[in-house]
């Protein structure tokens, strides 16, 4: 049972979207910049550190969301599965290992980056606006973590429910739908 | 030295914003949206939460540059600023006020410590709904700006004067992003 009164088919980030319109407007702005904007880390590499960032803050809702959105971009199950598990033995480039081990640090804490990390991901080729937009989705990623566990959110078990959220965030990225959400009150899969 | 090439000089976030203004733009929209927009809470209450949750994540120039909007705000009363980032239980603050700054510690540890029994607290003290939703999402949001000023490493002046300017100028003008000279 969420803390504060959320409309009962938007479970998770949803809801709280939905119940401030006004806070939510530069969260999405910030989230579709960082996630779909112009990059030269693919948007599935991008999700991937919103994956392991939720995964290491134990928020299962963002955790099941954000897997399900690196998998219907990247086209395989693996990829996240794997660095959720071990980023060092994953199967993603070095740079991309450098920079998740980054997001991992900013995870615990700003203070926790190391200059060693930074050296280690310039040295295999990232940029400063990769590292820059690395820590700065990480941190982002504790705002929301901490949103939707700190109100006490609903977290649906039906797979299906995270497949029809990542299909939306695939097509429609995290802007919102300029319609509402009234439409999946009758979704079953919302259902906890 | 900061961990990217900021522009040199300029302190902390307005740093990091000067060197990617197309995030900063929503990041000081949502500031302005938490500390300055529509609220029971007032604008030094809440300033006061986002200098806690600094406090405790140990980032110092969010932590005194925020302390310091809030001595501004607060004017006369400004030695609750100190005395809560003290101690919480002896400052001279509502018992409101008191179970909101327990939400925010919980918050700034992670999500999942906020319990049913502080959230209660909270309601039992007069917290509406909104209240609570507003502390868990700037407790949130420092959550995000701590890491983002120290994962960066970005400067953090130590002059006192510097962050009162600061704290004046944040208290006057609220979140206006800085502009790029180039």
């Amino acid at each position: 049972m969420p803390y504060i009164p959320l409309e009962e088919h938007l479970p998770g980030i949803t809801g709280l979207l939905e119940y401030d319109k006004i806070a939510a407007k530069p969260i999405r702005e910030l989230t579709q910049i960082l996630l779909r904007g112009d990059s030269t880390l693919t948007e599935g590499e991008r999700e991937l550190i919103a994956t392991v960032v939720s995964n290491g803050n134990q928020c299962r809702f963002c955790t099941a969301a954000h897997t399900a959105a690196a998998d219907i971009l990247l086209g395989e199950n693996e990829t996240s599965k794997n660095v959720k598990e071990n980023i060092v033995t994953s199967p993603v480039s070095n740079k991309m290992k450098a920079l998740l081990t980054i997001a991992s640090m900013v995870r615990e804490s700003g203070k926790a980056v190391t200059k060693e990390a930074i050296d280690k991901a310039k040295t295999e080729g990232a940029s400063d606006i990769e590292i820059h937009d690395t820590v700065l989705i990480a941190a982002l990623f504790c705002l929301y973590n901490r949103y939707v566990d700190g109100l006490s959110t609903v977290t649906p078990a039906n797979p299906n429910f995270y497949k029809g959220l990542a299909e939306r965030l695939r097509d429609h990225g995290y802007n919102r739908l300029s319609h509402g959400y009234d439409h999946l009150k009758t979704d079953k899969s919302t259902v906890a | 030295m900061a961990y990217i090439q900021v522009p040199e000089g300029i302190p902390g976030i307005r740093s990091l914003v000067m060197f990617r203004p197309e995030t900063g733009k929503p990041l000081y929209e949502l500031a302005q949206v938490l500390l300055r927009g529509d609220s029971t809470l007032s604008e030094a209450e809440r300033e006061l939460m986002a200098a806690y949750v600094s406090s405790r994540n140990d980032t110092m120039f969010c932590m005194m540059s925020h302390a310091a909007a809030s001595r501004a705000l607060f004017g006369n009363d400004k030695k609750i600023v100190d005395d809560v980032l003290k101690d919480i239980q002896h400052a001279d603050i509502s018992d409101k006020m008191k179970a909101l700054l327990n939400i925010a510690g919980k918050v700034q540890i992670l999500g999942k410590e906020v319990k049913p029994e502080d959230v209660e607290s909270a309601r039992n003290e007069g917290a509406t709904y909104k209240e609570i939703h507003d502390t868990v999402l700037i407790a949130a949001a420092f959550s995000m700006f701590n890491r983002y000023v120290d994962g960066l490493a970005s400067f953090t002046p130590t002059d006192e004067k510097e962050y009162e300017a600061m704290g004046k100028r944040m208290a006057e003008k609220g979140y206006v992003p800085p502009i790029n000279k180039e």
